[in-house]
């Protein structure tokens, strides 16, 4: 996780001079091709999103302009690597200021995607659509909240039909990524 | 006019957490003439998987828009996060050909079939657009013109403007509006459409915290007796999080948070039990005893 205090090591690592050979310069043809993401190469790195991020002034590393850039190099593995990309809150004022009409948060969101088809997810997404597999809600509602929902004079929760969400999952291909997922 | 009749899309945190939103909204929208249907089979709006499969987070969002199709019904969501993704998948599979043809590919599996037909409104929209702040104003029995407070509409309801766009995100003025039919005066303060941080609290829970530790200082410096909010995350950001941050962070807030329908209800005359005040985290006592005024 994005801690403030990184350790040496990893605060060595980012100070490295770029490789060539790190980079992989299809990567932002890859990227630009996902849904929201198709404008990747617009970036001049005007830093927009980055002043009018909130979560940026919470984090040393977490900076949407970095991200974008690393992305147009190819930095492919440092980036689905860095657990830094958990950090957007989708709260997509970036994507609102951009005068490029970068989807940022959908790039985040892509690059996110990627390292979830790598194998890993944090566990509070994992849980999430577990849950959904599970009972068609993100979180598991309790008898006990069941049975207050009547006290209260609520309507019974409707059931979904769990068959259906399952072959969701299996149509998109998830439930083959969720097997392989490590958190 | 035809009475407003709109499919109630719950999603998951109001049932998990907060009762006392749909408790106050169903009185509310009962006093106005809004006509809300149960949705049944209905599953999470999508938004905790776009993260990790964007596709899933299309295919179970065109699932729930397919119910309201198939009873030819529009939706009314109450949580910004359900409203956002119900919204922006539906003008997208509209827009877009080639996502719809995708998204009905997998849709195919489970015999349904986006269509196109119903739009998705969020309750602040319902209650702005379809019934009228002024036919809201004569259903104000105490105007709570003692009260001040300040209003979070949240991320989602305008952000990205591109799929939206009823107002300014960087100025909201629907929740406001509704917020002064009441009576009462809404004030305003530092960074007040920024987000509450709530999506990232299973990631990490120290920057979202600090997100509305800063948030509540703001708030606190106008000197608002209270703060009005239409989303079940935002609201567990402030209400149910706000003694753990006093705590974190040593200081003292004291701030209630009540969600909008129980203000307009407070208004309307209905009694706070009925709107489920007690249920707040935070002790909204003196609204009530100024509310009654």
């Amino acid at each position: 996780m994005a801690k403030a205090e990184k350790t040496q090591d990893e605060k060595a690592r980012q100070r490295t001079v770029l490789k060539a050979s790190e980079m992989d310069p299809k990567f932002k043809y890859e990227i630009s091709k996902l849904p929201g993401a198709e404008e990747v190469m617009l970036c001049f790195q005007c830093g927009t999103c980055t002043a009018d991020c909130p979560i940026s002034r919470f984090d040393d590393f977490y900076r949407p302009r970095r991200l974008i850039r690393m992305t147009q190099l190819g930095l492919k593995d440092r980036l689905l690597s860095n657990d830094v990309i958990w950090l957007c809150s989708t709260c997509f004022t970036c994507i609102d200021h951009c005068p490029q009409g970068v989807g940022i948060a959908s790039i985040v969101r892509a690059l996110r995607n990627l390292t979830v088809k790598r194998g890993h997810m944090p566990a509070g997404y994992k849980e999430q659509v577990s849950n959904i597999l599970k009972t068609g809600y993100a979180y598991v509602i309790s008898d006990m909240r069941l049975r207050k929902r009547k006290e209260k004079g609520l309507p019974a929760l409707p059931k979904t039909n769990l068959k259906s969400v399952a072959k969701l999952f299996n149509a998109t291909g998830f439930s083959k990524t969720l097997e392989k997922v490590k958190t | 006019m035809d009475k407003p009749k709109y499919l109630l899309f719950l999603g998951c945190a109001i049932p998990y957490r907060l009762p006392s939103y749909e408790i106050s909204t169903r009185k509310v929208l009962r006093k106005l003439g809004v006509e809300l249907v149960e949705m049944p089979d209905f599953n999470c709006c999508g938004f905790p998987t776009d993260p990790v499969s964007h596709d899933t987070m299309l295919t179970l969002a065109a699932r729930n828009l397919c119910l309201a199709e198939q009873r030819n019904l529009n939706i009314v969501a109450l949580c910004n996060g359900c409203f956002g993704i119900l919204n922006h998948v539906n003008k997208e599979l509209k827009e877009d050909k080639e996502v719809k043809e995708k998204v009905n590919g997998y849709l195919k599996e489970i015999g349904m079939e986006f269509k196109g037909t119903v739009t998705v409104k969020h309750l602040i929209h319902v209650l702005a657009e379809d019934v009228g702040l002024e036919k809201i104003k004569e259903t104000v029995q105490k105007p709570l013109s003692q009260l001040r407070v300040v209003q979070h509409s949240g991320c989602h309801v305008n952000r990205p403007r591109k799929y939206i766009g009823l107002e300014d995100p960087e100025n909201p003025t629907i929740l406001k509006k509704l917020i002064e039919v009441t009576g009462a005066e809404c004030l305003e303060y530092m960074d007040e459409p920024e987000c509450c941080g709530a999506p990232i609290l299973g990631v990490d829970e120290k920057i979202p915290l600090q997100l509305t530790r800063d948030k509540l200082d703001h708030v606190k410096a106008v000197g608002a007796q209270a703060m009005i909010t239409v989303c079940p995350y935002c609201h567990i950001m402030y209400d149910l999080n706000q003694p753990r941050i006093e705590r974190a962070f040593n200081e003292k807030f004291g701030i209630p948070v009540l969600h909008y329908p129980q203000l307009l209800g407070l208004a309307m005359g209905i009694t706070p039990d009925k709107l489920a005040l007690k249920d707040l985290r935070v002790d909204a006592t003196e609204i009530v005893n100024v509310s009654s005024q």
